[in-house]
């Protein structure tokens, strides 16, 4: 199960992080995530998103209220709470901090500026289902579709 | 030194999956006696059949979205389930599909402790959490 997904992550050359650039828009490649409590914990309900694909004042608003984490509760004990916020915030990304959503951020909308029922579709479900559209999400490759 | 024969290695090799499988085991007993325990002196065993009208539902109580277990875990346990809201794979729950489910204390309670209330709009009893873990052993 989950241990499947950590691999693949762990497998990826290191090599290719050393040359990664940080994440901007235009970039083909989000360093994917390393840390293995976030990797857990953070993707049981969705994949677990990049540090960089929200900037930092999201990831603390975000692990400032797991207990009503867009509805769902994703509490954690505070000492694995902390680990995962400073992984987080450490890698963060640009955008706005006022939005928690990285489907908000407006570099998201841009680029996925398409019908919204291509969202909808079964295989789909969520506008978060980074890995139903982008098979490489996980690894952080988003420009394969 | 003397060099190990291959064939010993083989052997080591194929001693090693069930023994991670009576590793997972031993696990998810130790996890049903905790609960057993837990249930007190009353006690007359999980039962495999109450765990599946858990799993199943349909439960009021919780959110309208998630009236059962089946909801995201799927109706039919070997199947791969999705979470309602993300659409993410939930690898199936039952044992014989996916052999390491039910074997970390620490994750079983934590999945209990935010599903039952999605679903039921309370937290789950020892007795409720040994009849769905004992249901889903047996599939
Ligand atoms: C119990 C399930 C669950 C867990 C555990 C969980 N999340 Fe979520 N998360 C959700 C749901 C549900 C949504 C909202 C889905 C939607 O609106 O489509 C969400 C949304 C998000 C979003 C916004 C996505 C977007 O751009 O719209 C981020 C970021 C996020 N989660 C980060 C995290 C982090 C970080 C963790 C680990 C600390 C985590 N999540 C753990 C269920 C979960
Ligand atoms: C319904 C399918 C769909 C979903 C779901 C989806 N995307 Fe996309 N995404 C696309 C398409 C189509 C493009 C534009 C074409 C392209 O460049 O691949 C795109 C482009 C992107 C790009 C720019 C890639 C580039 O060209 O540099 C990024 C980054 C990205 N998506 C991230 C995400 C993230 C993160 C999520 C989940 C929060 C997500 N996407 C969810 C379909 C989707
Ligand atoms: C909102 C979707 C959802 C619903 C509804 C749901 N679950 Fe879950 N459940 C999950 C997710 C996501 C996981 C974590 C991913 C995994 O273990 O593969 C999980 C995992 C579990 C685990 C951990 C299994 C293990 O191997 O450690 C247990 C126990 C569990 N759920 C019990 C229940 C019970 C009992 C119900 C009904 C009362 C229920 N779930 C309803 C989403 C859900």
């Amino acid at each position: 199960m989950a241990l499947r997904r950590h691999f693949l992550c762990l497998a990826l050359p290191l090599t290719l992080l050393a040359l990664a650039p940080a994440f901007a828009d235009e970039d083909e490649w989000v360093p994917p995530v390393r840390h293995a409590e976030t990797l857990k914990e953070c993707g049981e309900c969705h994949m677990a998103f990049q540090p960089a694909l929200l900037p930092a004042g999201s990831w603390r608003a975000i692990m400032g209220n797991l207990s009503d984490h867009f509805g769902e509760d994703a509490s954690l004990p505070p000492a694995t709470a902390a680990s995962i916020e400073h992984y987080l915030v450490a890698g963060a990304g640009r955008g706005d901090p006022s939005l928690p959503r990285i489907t908000e951020q407006r570099w998201w909308r841009h680029e996925h500026d398409f019908s919204p029922g291509r969202f909808a579709r079964p295989e789909v479900r969520s506008k978060i289902n980074c890995a139903a559209c982008h098979q490489g999400a996980e690894n952080g490759y988003y420009e394969d579709d | 030194m003397k060099k190990t024969s291959p064939l010993l290695i083989l052997f080591l090799i194929s001693l090693s999956a069930p023994a991670l499988a009576a590793g997972n085991d031993a696990a998810r007993k130790d996890i049903l006696d905790g609960y057993a325990a837990a249930v007190g002196p009353g006690f007359a065993g999980f039962s495999a059949e109450r765990g599946r009208a858990l799993f199943l539902g349909p439960h009021a109580g919780g959110k309208p979205e998630t009236p059962a277990c089946a909801t995201c875990h799927t109706p039919d346990p070997r199947a791969t389930g999705h979470h309602y809201r993300t659409g993410r794979d939930i690898p199936p729950m039952a044992v014989s599909v996916t052999p390491d489910r039910f074997t970390s204390q620490a994750e079983v309670e934590k999945r209990f402790g935010r599903d039952c209330p999605a679903v039921l709009g309370r937290d789950c009893s020892p007795l409720e959490k040994g009849d769905f873990i004992t249901y889903l052993a047996g599939q």
